[in-house]
């Protein structure tokens, strides 16, 4: 966790971020079929919670595999 | 934020009785809470492993690279009150509420990072009244601890209070359940791994709560057309205000709805209040000094302050959409006696708005995971200064021996849980005489100013001695519980103070801080004037002058403090201009 051992916390962020993103857009998929899915949500028609929850789930994907433990200890024995 | 603690406050029976909630949660956002439970309680669990010295409980091993430290010193601030305060504020008084973000932290994170981080980093203090210890002595050093131990565990008291009121507003959380669990929460991952798990899990917090609010603004300027649009729908609706000028009401203080003028906003908010809290309150200053080297030291304030800059887009940019698509709410007294929705509750009723499922799930994550960092925050700064500034040097002056660094951890790992409780009790102090917050609200406010003024004096003007700095310290407390005592007693005081019959409450606090720093700092000099000085050899690491500074000479310009920090205050001066 610091800088010369431990897991990054940006794995740990990152796989929140997949978690979540992945909750979000299976969450936001009934929307897409029935607008009764969301019938109080403003602009519904935007289905912000799937192209964010889509957003969140590539962000977190991306800090995951960057940030993989086991890659940093290789990275750490090779130098 | 205090304004808007009270104003919640001042009818929490109302609030109580209230039956509904603002938002209805689904399995998603459910799912999205405890999951952020599990991972805060995961982190901390993991992080014990590491926290085994007294550096690595108080200070996080002073190993943290610039982007955590930065990241962690701007969380410990960006509490779910501060998201859900300066909101309804942005409703209530407009853009002006950008100021606290702008001019009221940005110039005072900058010359934390540049002037004042070297000599709290060299002087390898534990804390803000360590240093006061090694500057002024141990009757400075006990005075600013006490007050600041005792007003920061009462303070996060009153938040935790706050938080669990805001819960069962929004989502119809039982009070109990809610202080309960989230403290217990708090206080495992704390105890566990110390300011190492604290920082780590604000850093998480701080993606969280951008992760979880972002999306109001910009769903909100698509609904609206825009900047141009927001601005247009507020003049519509309330024709007869400006809401969208940062400067230009600023020339009197009934040209505005804040009731306040320029002088307080730049000197007494800008100069004063901003200074005092971001130089000298050991909540965020105590992030910065966990960082690796001096380097990283000074660069996090900075990056902090790059951050700081943007939160109005999450909190202040809400507020004002809020004004253009739901002109009509009312303050807290007026909604709890007509039943009518307050613009205290602005950030949820966005979010009810705009968020679907698993996005009101983020955004409720969002607001708890604000309350639970400004928790932590209090908790850790105050296990510190009980450690080191209270409890070593009567344990020393008791018992006359050292004992070893594990006993302070173990100490630590105490006064975590015994803050914790203290909490606790003032939580439920509060729901029982909302009165109090009122009172812990406003003498946490007595020791900023004053303090600033006394580690100012001691940092950059050698000629400061012992005497000067404690009577300086006390003189300006006093002379501010003072001034606060007369406005209570007599209201009229206020246009004294302020200089004007047209200053509204804000303003107050602003020109109070002003007069009790003036104070604290006149009689630091003439005190200071009148004993003799500490030799020079006894300030070398402390005092500008007397102390030799790393020179950055040798190191590339995009990696000197100074540029950055330079870039930072171009793009906050941008900013005045676009909104002026």
């Amino acid at each position: 966790m610091h800088e010369d051992h431990g897991i990054s916390i940006w794995f740990f962020i990152g796989s929140l971020l997949t978690v979540y993103g992945f909750i979000i857009v299976i969450a936001s998929l009934p929307a897409v079929f029935s607008a009764a899915a969301q019938p109080h949500v403003v602009l519904a028609q935007l289905h912000a919670g799937l192209w964010w929850g889509a957003i969140l789930l590539l962000l977190g994907v991306f800090y995951v595999i960057t940030y993989w433990p086991a890659k940093k200890d290789q990275q750490h024995s090779e130098s | 934020m205090c304004t808007f603690m009270i104003q919640l406050c001042s009818c929490v029976p109302a609030v109580l009785l209230a039956s509904s909630s603002i938002i209805s949660l689904g399995w998603a956002d459910v799912l999205i809470i405890v999951i952020y439970f599990a991972m805060v309680l995961g982190i901390g669990y993991y992080l014990s492993r590491f926290t085994k010295t007294g550096d690595d409980f108080f200070l996080a091993g002073r190993k943290m690279t610039m982007w955590i430290a930065g990241l962690a010193f701007i969380s410990a601030n960006l509490g779910s009150l501060e998201l859900m305060g300066w909101a309804a504020s942005a409703y209530q008084y407009g853009i002006l509420a950008a100021h606290w973000y702008w001019i009221g932290a940005i110039p005072a994170m900058l010359f934390l990072g540049i002037v004042m981080m070297p000599f709290y980093y060299i002087s390898r203090t534990h804390s803000v009244p360590g240093y006061l210890k090694l500057r002024f002595g141990e009757s400075s050093r006990m005075l600013a601890a006490i007050s600041f131990a005792f007003m920061t565990i009462l303070m996060s008291g009153v938040n935790m209070f706050s938080m669990a009121l805001v819960m069962k507003v929004i989502i119809g959380w039982d009070i109990n359940f809610s202080i309960w669990v989230s403290s217990i929460t708090v206080l495992v991952y704390v105890a566990l791994g110390g300011l190492l798990s604290a920082m780590f899990n604000e850093v998480v917090q701080f993606v969280l709560i951008w992760a979880g609010a972002l999306l109001i603004p910009i769903i909100g300027l698509m609904e609206v057309g825009g900047w141009k649009g927001v601005i247009a729908r507020i003049h519509e609706n309330f024709p007869n205000g400006d809401y969208t000028h940062l400067w230009s009401t600023l020339g009197h203080f009934r040209d505005n709805p804040m009731g306040i003028n320029w002088v307080g906003i730049v000197f007494g908010l800008g100069f004063i209040i901003s200074f005092g809290y971001w130089t000298t309150d050991f909540l965020v200053v105590q992030r910065v000094l966990s960082a690796k080297d001096l380097r990283s030291a000074k660069m996090s304030p900075i990056i902090g302050a790059a951050f700081k800059m943007l939160v109005p887009f999450i909190v202040i940019l809400p507020g004002l959409i809020g004004l253009a698509v739901m002109p009509g709410l009312v303050g807290q007294d007026q909604a709890a006696a007509s039943g009518a929705a307050s613009y205290n509750e602005i950030l949820p009723l966005m979010m009810a708005r705009y968020l679907g499922p698993g996005l009101l799930g983020l955004g409720i994550t969002a607001l708890i995971a604000g309350f639970m960092s400004g928790m932590a925050g209090n908790i850790t700064a105050f296990s510190t200064v009980w450690t080191y500034d209270i409890y070593k040097p009567i344990h020393l002056a008791l018992t006359g021996k050292e004992v070893d660094d594990k006993h302070y951890v173990s100490m630590g790992r105490w006064a975590t849980i015994v803050g914790i409780f203290v909490s606790i009790g003032t939580a439920y102090l509060v729901e029982h005489a909302a009165s109090i917050m009122d009172y812990v609200q406003a003498l946490f406010s007595f020791f900023i100013a004053p303090l600033y003024g006394t580690v100012i004096l001691g940092m950059l003007w050698k000629r400061a001695t012992p005497a000067g700095g404690f009577w300086g310290l006390l003189a300006g407390t006093l002379s501010s519980i003072g001034m606060w005592a007369w406005v209570r007693l007599d209201p009229r005081a206020l246009s004294i103070i302020a200089g004007s019959p047209d200053a509204k409450a804000m303003a107050e606090d602003m020109y109070r801080a002003l007069w009790s720093w003036l104070i604290c700092v006149a009689v630091t000099v003439l005190v200071s004037l009148a004993t003799r000085p500490k030799p020079e050899a006894e300030l070398v690491g402390l005092v500008r002058g007397c102390t030799e500074i790393p020179s950055e000479g040798h190191l590339p310009l995009v990696k000197r403090p100074i540029f950055w920090a330079g870039v930072v205050f171009a793009a906050f001066l941008v900013l005045q201009i676009i909104f002026w």
